[in-house]
């Protein structure tokens, strides 16, 4: 039902205007999150008011989440609004919002502010595709998001989930979900979940994984097998998608099953996210001086042990840029976690604030990399080269290159 | 071990199921490896908790979150990982393999748990969690690393491994604990990769005898870290 309109609320999206106008003129930022913070300081329940009346998907998990949005925006048809830019923590949802009247809207969330969302902005459906360790200098380690996910279920009884079934974590944070659309992928990464997260003990990995104590992977209406053929019963459902990876099938398998759910027809979803070939500058081809540069965002081992998986994403070169600050997280660590090795027979170059970091990690299984200290000594011409970056450094390549 | 050449180093990663949250496994790849370029052949074996435990010539114990930290510490409970350190079996333990060595531990909230009582100390939960950059002086030698982790630990008698410079460590004062040949730092991870000269002294202790000098980007990497971090 929709709700009247308070001056306070009504001052408050005046506010997130304004200032993002401003932020924007003086060329401050992206005109998301400064007016977010100030409307929000302004009244409390704002996201509550401006969420009033939509029909909202909310799309959150370690990986996958900014490409899930874009893909679900295309599938979804016209008018969907969404936070976008990958502003997705409460200022950017605001902003987003404030700024579009559409009624259907899309809210990509960070894990952690995932069940705030829930609880002020009540979306019809909340995709959880994934959980991974992630930056854990600075976010919570798996395990205790999980636990707190599993609170922020019962407390949501009208939102359906549709979630990932092969992930351990969020079976386990659903248990007391009232209604939940599961979806079977295939896996590269086990390696937070390969102890039971009701008992401790071992999980076993078969085509279905299940402890001894008797939790299992549920039964899944909708599927993707390791070839990305996805299923919803023993109904294959045709999928052409412009994006790269196995990963990406995976993520329009979640766009498919949530608007499945929602009750919008699977073959028209389906023919639309063919539309779409660049996130935010990710996998679409761009120059760097006469090169062409594919750019494919990794921050995270399971986010490159999904890179890795697929062959047809790298070239014969690859340039690794990472790179340690506040948003990249500043202990890299998680290099060691990551499968390098599987750049063996490349040509490899390390670059980015931890570039010896990662030449160590690649030396250490047999990867002989070259170290180079700033971009300008990179060859601007040769063949195709693909560079796997992580946040910061994905920006800074932005920066560097142009749209091919 | 008597002739290096002919040597293999066995190095047992112990439960990385439950032990490994932030890239552990890096130092038994940086140990295999180092023995390796060296032409010591090195074997590594990771030991589930459903799996005994091998004889091997060094040991390594992770990181890990609160339930799987308490499972694994039933797990060598149960097992003769006590006695083999009694043996002089070489281990490196970080971070909460530093706490299960340890007379009891705080886990999912307050509660203390029993350790496997190698060494007497006692890990109660900080006021606030330790996550940074951890420097150590470890005899002259700067030990650079990562540190993440809610654990306040009190050594009595054991000897710490060294005197914190950057960082929190144990109490804000001295980092781990040295006991036989147990090694234990809150410097967590790949701590072996930005350390090349632990790595070296834990190879040449399983090996009875120095090794050859060997340089490679470890040792720009730790040159590096040093320097970023203020260190010599």
């Amino acid at each position: 039902m929709t709700q009247r309109t308070s001056p306070r609320t009504v001052c408050a999206r005046l506010a997130v205007r304004g200032v993002n106008a401003l932020s924007r003129l003086l060329r401050r930022g992206s005109g998301t999150v400064a007016g977010g913070r100030v409307g929000l300081a302004l009244d409390h329940s704002l996201l509550t008011h401006l969420a009033d009346g939509r029909t909202i998907i909310a799309i959150s998990g370690t990986n996958g989440k900014t490409t899930t949005s874009a893909l679900m925006r295309a599938a979804w048809g016209t008018d969907v609004g969404g936070n976008l830019t990958g502003a997705n923590m409460p200022a950017g949802h605001v902003a987003a919002l404030v700024a579009s009247r559409s009624r259907r809207f899309i809210l990509e969330v960070d894990e952690a502010w995932l069940p705030t969302i829930l609880t002020q902005c009540s979306p019809r459906i909340v995709c959880l595709l994934n959980l991974s360790r992630d930056q854990l200098d600075r976010a919570s380690e798996v395990r205790q998001l999980a636990e707190r996910w599993k609170a922020m279920a019962v407390a949501n009884p009208a939102s359906t989930f549709v979630a990932n079934a092969s992930d351990p974590l969020i079976v386990d944070a659903l248990t007391n979900a009232t209604s939940v659309t599961w979806v079977a992928v295939p896996h590269s990464w086990h390696a937070d979940a390969l102890s039971c997260p009701r008992c401790t003990a071992p999980l076993s990995f078969a085509d279905r994984w299940s402890c001894a104590c008797g939790f299992a992977e549920p039964e899944s209406q909708w599927r993707i097998d390791d070839e990305g053929v996805v299923t919803k019963g023993a109904v294959t459902i045709p999928l052409t998608l412009s994006l790269p990876g196995l990963f990406n099938r995976i993520n329009a398998a979640f766009v498919l099953a949530a608007l499945d759910t929602l009750g919008e027809s699977v073959a028209t979803a389906s023919s639309r996210l063919s539309t779409l070939d660049s996130v935010q500058g990710r996998y679409g081809l761009r120059r760097f001086g006469t090169r062409q540069v594919r750019l494919l965002l990794a921050k995270n081992p399971a986010g490159v042990a999904a890179l890795l998986d697929d062959p047809d994403m790298l070239s014969r070169e690859i340039w690794v840029a990472i790179n340690a600050q506040i948003a990249d997280g500043k202990d890299p660590s998680w290099l060691y976690d990551a499968p390098f090795e599987r750049l063996a027979g490349k040509e490899v170059t390390c670059l980015g604030e931890r570039r010896l970091d990662v030449a160590y990690r690649l030396e250490v299984d047999g990867v002989f990399a070259t170290v180079v200290d700033e971009s300008r000594h990179l060859k601007p011409e040769g063949p195709l080269v693909t560079i796997i970056a992580n946040y910061t450094a994905f920006q800074e390549w932005m920066r560097l290159t142009t749209p091919w | 071990m008597d002739e290096v050449n002919d040597a293999v180093v066995t190095i047992a990663l112990l439960y990385p199921e439950l032990l490994g949250t932030y890239g552990d496994g890096g130092n038994a790849r940086v140990l295999a490896h180092r023995a390796t370029v060296r032409g010591i052949d090195a074997e590594v074996v990771a030991v589930s908790a459903s799996d005994p435990l091998i004889a091997a010539d060094i040991y390594l114990l992770g990181g890990g979150e609160d339930g799987p930290q308490r499972y694994a510490c039933e797990a060598l409970r149960r097992s003769d990982f006590v006695r083999r350190i009694d043996d002089g079996a070489i281990v490196l333990a970080v971070c909460a393999g530093l706490q299960i060595l340890g007379t009891s531990f705080c886990v999912e909230g307050d509660d203390a748990y029993a350790g496997l009582a190698v060494v007497d100390a006692v890990t109660v939960r900080g006021d606030t969690r330790a996550v940074g950059e951890l420097r150590v002086d470890v005899g002259g030698s700067l030990l650079v690393g990562f540190e993440n982790h809610g654990g306040r630990t009190t050594v009595q008698a054991t000897p710490p491994l060294g005197d914190v410079v950057h960082g929190v460590g144990n109490d804000g004062v001295v980092d781990g604990f040295r006991h036989h040949n147990v090694i234990a730092t809150y410097a967590h991870g790949p701590v072996l990769a930005l350390n090349p000269w632990l790595a070296d002294d834990l190879l040449s202790r399983a090996l009875g005898a120095p090794l050859e000098p060997h340089r490679s980007v470890a040792d720009q990497l730790y040159a590096q870290r040093c320097r970023v971090l203020g260190g010599n």
